[in-house]
C-alpha cells in the first residue's frame, strides 16, 4: 500500500496514512480553506498546497521535509496589463491579468532541484527557479497570439490544467490546455508549438472542429518508461498519441461513457490507462448512477470496466481530472469525489477499498509513494 | 491622519491590526498600511493593483466606487474599512 495519499478539498489539505487495510486522516491544513492543488515534490519532500480564498485571492503555502508548519510563499502573479491593450479569449471575453486560479503544479525534472511549473486560470505558465519563492511569467506563450483563440470550457476562461515533463528531456514540457489543446516546449519554455492532429471537438462549428488550438483536453498524461505514449481525457473522446503527440487517434466504443475528466497512464506498460467515466456534458453524474472506473491495457482498442469495491448503490460522484492518481511504481491507484469519497487500490484497479470517512469536495489527490 | 481597520476575516489570514496612516486617496491610505503589512497587500488587491472582486472599502460609512484607482479623497479623520463582501464566499 502506498504511504500517504494527499487530498486538496474545497475544505482544506487532508493527508491520509494507511491504517492496516484501510485509511485514517493522519493531518488536516488550512481546515476551512480552499485547497485547490497540492504537489509533493519527491526530490526534496517538499509540500505545496495551493489555496483559493473567495475573498482574498490566489494563494501558495510550502512546507519542507521534516518541518511541521506551512509557510505561505509567493504565488504566480501577472505583471502590469499595458494600457489600452485589449487581450480577449476566443469569446471575446476581457483576460484578467491576475492568477484566478492554480490549475497545475509540477516539478521540473530529476537534474532541476528547486524548479517548479505551475498552470493558472487564465491560462499561462509560470516557471520557479527556488522552490516557489519566486515565479516567473513564461512570456513566449503568454505573447503567442493564437493564446486569444482559447476558450474557456467549464470554466469560465481558459486555463492550463496538464504540465508534463518529458522523462528524456527536462526542456521538453507538455501543456494540457481547456480549451486550447496540446502545447509543447522543447527548449525550456523559450518556443511553444500547438501539436494534436487528429483531435476533434463535437461541439464546434466544422469550420473550426479539427484545429488543434480549440480542443478541450481535460486531462493529458504520458507513460514515463514509454513516453512516445500519451493519452487525452477529452470533451467528446479519449484520444491516443503514439507519436510523442504529433498524431492522435479516437479510441472507438468506450463503455458506458468516453466522457470524464481524469486520465492516468501506467509509468512502465505501453498501452495501460485509466479513466472515470461520466455522462456527458451538461450533467456530469455516472451514468446510471452507477460510479466505476475503465481501464484499457492493448492501447485503447478495449475497455474493461472496474467496479469490484466501488458503491453498489446509487452514487453520483464526480471525479475532477485532478481527482484520479497513480503511483510511481503502477500498482496503488487511488480516486476522490466531488461528493468527498475516496477508494483506494493497490492491484492497479481490480479490487477498491473505500476510506472510511467523506471528505469535502475533493480538487485534486497525489500518492507519495 | 486616517485610520485605517481591516476586518475579522482577512485577518484569520494575516494579522492586522488598525493602523494610523498618511495619505489623501483611499490608495495611498492604502499602501501605506501595507507598509506595515506587506504580506496583506496581495489579499486585498489584484495582480493589478485593483480591489479584488469581492472585497469592498468603505470610507466614512460610505462604499467606494473607483475599485480600479482607488481615487476616492480620505481627510485626516478618516476611517477607512477594509473588509469582504457578501459574495464569493
Amino acid at each position: 500500500m502506498a504511504p500517504q495519499i494527499l487530498a486538496a478539498t474545497r475544505k482544506g489539505l487532508f493527508t491520509l496514512e494507511a491504517d492496516g487495510r484501510s485509511w485514517r486522516i493522519a493531518r488536516v491544513d488550512f481546515l476551512g480553506d480552499n485547497c485547490s492543488m497540492v504537489l509533493a515534490d519527491k526530490r526534496s519532500g517538499t509540500i505545496y498546497a495551493a489555496l483559493e480564498h473567495g475573498h482574498f485571492g490566489v494563494k501558495l503555502h510550502r512546507r519542507g521535509a521534516g518541518q511541521t508548519a506551512f509557510e505561505e510563499i509567493a504565488a504566480p502573479t501577472f505583471p502590469p496589463k499595458p494600457e489600452g491593450l485589449i487581450d480577449t479569449d476566443g469569446f471575446g471575453k476581457t483576460i484578467p491579468w491576475t492568477t484566478l486560479k492554480i490549475w497545475a503544479l509540477e516539478t521540473g525534472g530529476a537534474n532541476e532541484p528547486g524548479l517548479l511549473w505551475c498552470g493558472t486560470i487564465p491560462g499561462a505558465l509560470f516557471r520557479s527557479r527556488d522552490h516557489g519563492t519566486s515565479w516567473e511569467l513564461i512570456r513566449p506563450l503568454w505573447d503567442e497570439p493564437k493564446r486569444q483563440k482559447w476558450f474557456g470550457g467549464g470554466a469560465d476562461l481558459p486555463g492550463i490544467h496538464s504540465i508534463l515533463v518529458d522523462p528524456r528531456d527536462d526542456k521538453v514540457v507538455r501543456l494540457g490546455i481547456s480549451c486550447g489543446g496540446v502545447w509543447v516546449t522543447r527548449d525550456g519554455g523559450e518556443s511553444f508549438a500547438n501539436e494534436g492532429n487528429g483531435m476533434w471537438a463535437d461541439h464546434m462549428p466544422p469550420e473550426a472542429m479539427y484545429d488543434p488550438n480549440i480542443q478541450d483536453v481535460h486531462c493529458l498524461a504520458q507513460c514515463r518508461d514509454h513516453p512516445k505514449q500519451l493519452w487525452v481525457q477529452h470533451h467528446n473522446a479519449i484520444f491516443r498519441s503514439i507519436d510523442d503527440g504529433q498524431t492522435w487517434t479516437e479510441c472507438k466504443d468506450v463503455k458506458p461513457s468516453v466522457f470524464g475528466f481524469a486520465v492516468v497512464a501506467h509509468p512502465r506498460h505501453a498501452g495501460t490507462a485509466w479513466f472515470v467515466p461520466a455522462i456527458k456534458d451538461e450533467q456530469r453524474i455516472p451514468v446510471d448512477g452507477r460510479l466505476v472506473v475503465t481501464r484499457t491495457r492493448d492501447g485503447g482498442a478495449c475497455f474493461e470496466t472496474l467496479s469490484n469495491g466501488l458503491p453498489e448503490r446509487p452514487a453520483y460522484d464526480l471525479v475532477y481530472r485532478h481527482g484520479l492518481a497513480i503511483s510511481d511504481g503502477g500498482d496503488d491507484l487511488a480516486f476522490a469525489s466531488t461528493c468527498g469519497g475516496l477508494w483506494i487500490s493497490s492491484d492497479q484497479g481490480d479490487h477498491w477499498v473505500e476510506a472510511p470517512m467523506r471528505l469535502p469536495p475533493v480538487h485534486a489527490i497525489r500518492i507519495v509513494d | 491622519m486616517p485610520r485605517v481597520v481591516f476586518a475579522a476575516a482577512v485577518q484569520r489570514h494575516v494579522p492586522a491590526p488598525p493602523v494610523t496612516v498618511d495619505g489623501a486617496c483611499v490608495r495611498d491610505a492604502l499602501e501605506a498600511a501595507f507598509v506595515h503589512t506587506p504580506r496583506l497587500r496581495g489579499y486585498v488587491l489584484d495582480d493589478q493593483a485593483h480591489l479584488r472582486k469581492h472585497m469592498s472599502v468603505y470610507v466614512d460609512g460610505v462604499a467606494i466606487r473607483d475599485r480600479t484607482e482607488l481615487s476616492e479623497t480620505v481627510t485626516s479623520n478618516s476611517e477607512i474599512y477594509v473588509l469582504q463582501a457578501l459574495s464569493g464566499g
